[in-house]
């Protein structure tokens, strides 16, 4: 049975899943940019950033809310501190799985495999630090609908997701067109070897991309252990469909991402509202094979260079 | 395409390979425009112009790795099969009988000189995995033929000394020659060799003619070449046709072509011409 | 690259390449402390992470950083006049190891210590032999072919092993939904196969056209489905629940009646039977005209292509000859074991089995072979000393070492040892993954 909820409440609830999406798929685009490389630990980005904030907040937050005003400073806080972490879990990333690699100018396979030695490095010490359970975040505001879309109450926990993560995505987008260290990155993706020719540092635009990638998927991993609750395996699925995401608008393609991403959130979010939810990563899965197969440069096409 | 191929008058049996108003673009580069050309079974023909012409991208749509847009590329066989390329795969000209070599020579770098021509050696053969892991006797059969037909390329091209050599470790030139065995290997009737002379010294440079000319002669195998060296065209093609920027200038015997003011022009004309690479790109 | 500020911030102290590698021997050091540290699992989430970088637990760690940082910079150069002697060592055992004699009389003395050893030790470690490191040896040697001679990552590969282990509880009759006929598990093993190989066709064939790192997630997210299949599918699979009471191997021809049963040696010797067999089959096909044509897939897919090998057929053998062993794997694991769960088929698993051929060097066969089997043995070793549930956390860390230090592996094969040492100086791939990252992207 398809839409036994409105649609309005389901397209409501696949934005909001798709902002986080578009959070993380940019870091799976930027790193691709650069490196014509999928970043397999980029999920475990997501959940580091993910811990940072519970940390933090759970550090500052004493008793329930008192005003709104302190709410917003706490959600801010907890957004910063995920996007901190996760900036430090890319950078340690680069360094560590693909600096010495691209010293050596190892062969893809090596990188890949290294990513992949981290992502299972970082996911399992999670796992041992934190334990297996899930934990919730405190709760640092009253969740209640702020507004009714047609009917369709929307909480606010969706207008604070959705509004932290266009903030954060009109900011990329700015840096990436408008600043000089968008230049680097955006002549690093179309043509690495003349981009170090011209005097851009490779290595610095490569690093800098990464922690990018880390800021924005940090927040979304605090943002998306906000909403639901914070485990040290939260990163994989998130991160498949972001990857997803990042592939149906183009890998490489920054906007493409974005795009991708709140795509993907509705067409789920729509979707499994036909079918059992056992059945929701399969879908998501089926959707990203579908996509590779018949249309693997994405919707708006490859390349991080065209994009802006 | 197909109506391009029917615009053509019925091509005499001796045409193995028949290019007709081939264009390929990328994006808004045009590489290619309306090219054509004719290759005659047993004739050497190079394919000349300058740098940024569409020599290798004429290679290219005729060996499946790019799909020109419009035209069609006729290849007939030996056998009087007669087959487009362009719907194929590069693996499966190969088998019909097209084979070349690149002008950025892409050997296999960690295997012996021996096994990349027996690489070649074997496309053809049948035996599958089953029968080798089980080491039947036709399997070792079969080995024992493509192992003499290696050897035997090897002694050909003159590298039979270095056969058990890493192909990275030999010298430029016998990489050279090792990519032609390589190419010889798959029993071809046509073969591409682009630009099989660069980068070679001139002592070199003449094994090369000298190759060139018993590939066509002593195994009757029909070549077309891209070069630059004029020298060397001049002495082993029969026919030349001239590219400039994807168009078909000029065609004819070497003398003819030489004399033609538009080759000429296309060579010598506006300095603007020749600033690119060869319009190959990825 | 070399702006007047690069140059200005390369000659202040803090910035001399010397003193900047403390920095990551420290991280190294906190690291460290952490991953030996004690786990967090009950109480406070925090309390791992507190526990583990408490001041005096930390301080050793850091120290030891240091100590490690000033003994390899200060003393590293005592390090390169032996690498000489190391080299001349190496090199002269890896010239005797070419000679054929020196290596079948080898294989035949390991042979001979795996077919001896077992029968004089305890069944604790006999059970070790027959359910994990017989059956990890198979599984990697299986995708050993995958990754190893064909150069793709296969992510999703222990999916056929849980095939192969389905097959096996439905075949005998243990599954909600019954076969027409229940076999004895020996039978089963050829159905397995089969099996498993026609699910590798059906994954392969539409996704081995892919570039490598898509067909590494698209393996990944097949792994995940079969997974989740046999976690939810209750009617079909008993879901989490998992699978109980599989029969045995038994043989029962004219007066020949044998049943498995229990014990753990005579399954280790079926085991190690079927090892020693796919070992030989592979390594013959390894110099078989497959062998060849996967060597060139690998290093260059478009001269490959030009020179006429069926660039996606032979990706497709090699990935169903993977995906059977690991059915074959699978039938063996459910047999010995008895029971399966869902939960035994995780990304985790898949991740494993890779960790286990890069250890041993992918390519060679008897490098991946002995690598698996130490790296399944030693955290059964240190059992007492480590939890053998952190171990995944160990071979995390052991997969980057092994890419940044030694990515050819312990026991390289030559070929595989060559192409990456030409990858690195920019003449050849290494995998069939196109280009090096990083660098020349577009060109």
């Amino acid at each position: 049975m398809c839409f036994t909820q409105s649609f309005w409440a389901l397209l409501v609830s696949g934005i909001e899943n798709g902002s986080i999406y578009a959070l993380v798929a940019l870091g799976y685009t930027l790193v691709y940019g650069v490196l014509h490389l999928i970043n397999f630990a980029h999920s475990e980005v997501f959940m580091s950033g993910a811990f940072g904030g519970l940390f933090v907040v759970d550090a500052v937050v004493g008793g329930p809310p008192s005003s709104g005003l302190s709410s917003a400073g706490l959600i801010a806080l907890g957004t910063i501190a995920g996007a901190f972490f996760g900036a430090v879990a890319a950078f340690v990333l680069e360094r560590v799985a693909y600096r010495p690699l691209r010293r050596r100018n190892a062969p893809p396979l090596a990188f890949l495999i290294s990513a992949i030695g981290a992502s299972f490095f970082l996911y399992n010490l999670a796992g041992k630090e934190f334990g297996t359970n899930p934990i919730s975040v405190p709760q640092i505001y009253d969740e209640h609908p702020w507004f009714h879309l047609f009917g369709a109450p929307v909480l606010n926990t969706y207008v604070i997701i959705v509004v932290v993560a266009l903030t954060m995505l009109v900011a990329l987008d700015r840096v990436i067109t408008r600043t000089r260290l968008g230049r680097g990155i955006r002549a690093v993706a179309q043509d690495a070897e003349t981009a170090s020719l011209l005097g851009v540092d490779i290595d610095r635009v490569i690093v800098t991309t990464f922690v990018l990638g880390g800021l924005l998927g940090g927040a979304g991993g605090f943002l998306y252990g906000m909403a639901i609750n914070v485990s040290f395996n939260m990163g994989f699925i998130p991160g498949l469909k972001a990857f997803t995401a990042a592939v149906l608008g183009g890998i490489g393609n920054v906007r493409g991402a974005v795009v991708g991403g709140f795509l993907l959130g509705i067409v789920e979010s729509l979707g499994v509202s036909c079918v059992s939810s056992s059945w929701q990563n399969t879908i998501a899965f089926s959707v990203l094979v579908v996509v590779l197969m018949f249309r693997p440069t994405g919707i708006l096409g490859e390349r991080l260079g065209r994009a802006a | 395409m197909t109506v391009a191929a029917e615009k053509q008058p019925a091509v005499d049996r001796d045409v193995c390979i028949e290019v007709s108003n081939v264009t390929l673009r990328f994006g808004g580069v045009t590489s290619l425009a309306d090219a054509g050309l004719s290759l005659r079974r047993g004739e050497v023909l190079a394919v000349i112009g300058p740098n940024g012409a569409g020599k290798t991208s004429l290679f290219n749509c005729l060996t499946g790795v790019y799909r020109p847009q419009e035209g069609n590329v006729l290849y007939r066989s030996r056998g009087g099969r007669e087959v487009s390329l362009l719907d194929r795969k590069p693996h499966q000209i190969c088998r019909l009988g097209v084979a070349r070599t690149f002008q950025n020579i892409r050997l296999f770098a960690a295997l012996t000189a021996f096994e990349n021509v027996k690489i070649g050696a074997e496309i053809r053969q049948r035996t599958g995995p089953i029968g080798a892991m089980l080491g039947m006797p036709w399997v070792r059969r079969a080995e024992r033929v493509s192992d003499e037909h290696a050897h035997d390329l090897l002694a050909f091209v003159g590298v039979q000394h270095r056969s058990n050599i890493i192909a990275s470790a030999l010298a430029y030139g016998e990489q050279r020659r090792l990519e032609i065995a390589r190419a010889l290997a798959t029993d071809p009737e046509v073969l591409l060799l682009d630009e099989p002379a660069a980068g070679t010294n001139p002592a070199e440079k003449r094994d090369l003619e000298s190759l060139i000319n018993r590939i066509n002669k002593e195994l009757g195998v029909t070549v077309l070449l891209i070069e630059h060296d004029m020298r060397l065209v001049m002495s082993v093609a029969m026919n030349v046709v001239v590219l400039n920027f994807g168009r078909v200038i000029a065609s004819g015997t070497p003398a003819e072509v030489q004399g033609d003011p538009a080759v000429v022009e296309a060579y010598l004309g506006t300095p603007a011409d020749g600033g690119d690479g060869d319009a190959a790109p990825r | 690259m070399t702006t007047l500020s690069a140059v200005a911030r390369r000659a202040r102290w803090w910035n001399h390449a010397r003193v900047r590698r403390i920095g990551a021997y420290v991280f190294a050091g906190i690291v460290v402390a952490l991953v030996t540290g004690p786990g967090g699992s009950e109480g406070h989430y925090s309390n791992g992470l507190r526990h583990g970088l408490l001041a005096p637990r930390v301080i050793p760690f850091i120290v030891g950083g240091l100590v490690v940082w000033a003994a390899v910079e200060l003393g590293g150069r005592q390090l390169y006049r032996v690498r000489p002697l190391v080299t001349t060592v190496v090199s002269g055992s890896q010239r005797r190891w070419q000679s054929p004699v020196v290596r079948l009389v080898s294989y035949g003395l390991l042979l001979v210590v795996a077919i001896v050893y077992p029968m004089h030790i305890s069944e604790f470690w006999r059970v070790v032999a027959a359910n994990e490191i017989a059956i990890y040896v198979l599984l990697a040697i299986g995708l050993n072919v995958v990754i190893g001679f064909a150069g793709l990552l296969d992510l999703g590969y222990i999916a056929f092993f849980a095939i192969g282990a389905y097959a096996t509880a439905y075949f005998t009759g243990r599954l909600p939904i019954h076969a027409p006929f229940t076999l004895n598990p020996f039978l089963v093993i050829p159905l397995a196969i089969g099996l498993a190989l026609i699910s590798g066709v059906i994954l392969g064939f539409p996704t081995l056209r892919l570039r490598g790192d898509y067909l590494a997630i698209v393996t990944l997210g097949f792994g995940e489905i079969v997974y989740e299949f046999a976690k939810n599918q209750q009617g079909i699979t008993t879901g989490s629940a998992g699978v109980f009471n599989i029969p045995h191997f038994s043989i029962h021809l004219l007066d020949i009646n044998y049943d498995w049963g229990l014990p753990s040696l005579p399954y280790y010797y079926v085991s190690l039977g079927f090892i020693v067999v796919v070992m030989f089959l592979f390594s013959r096909l390894e110099n078989s005209r497959v062998g060849r044509a996967w060597t060139a897939i690998r290093e260059d897919e478009v001269a490959a292509a030009a020179t006429g090998v069926a660039t996606l057929k032979y990706k497709l053998m090699a990935f169903a000859i993977g995906a059977s062993t690991s059915g074959l794997a699978g039938v063996l694991f459910a047999s010995k074991v008895g029971s399966i769960t869902p939960d035994a088929f995780t990304l985790q698993y898949s991740i494993l089995v890779l960790v286990l051929v890069i250890f041993g060097g992918m390519g060679s066969i008897a490098g991946v072979a002995l690598g698996a089997a130490v790296l399944t043995w030693l955290p059964e070793l240190l059992r007492t000393h480590v939890n053998p549930q952190n171990r995944f956390i160990y071979f995390g860390m052991l997969i980057i070492i092994m890419m940044i230090f030694r990515p050819q592996g312990l026991l390289p094969s030559r070929r595989r040892a060559r192409e990456i040492r030409f990858a690195e100086a920019g003449l050849e791939g290494a995998d069939a993954l196109g280009p090096t990252p990083g660098s020349g992207l577009t060109s």
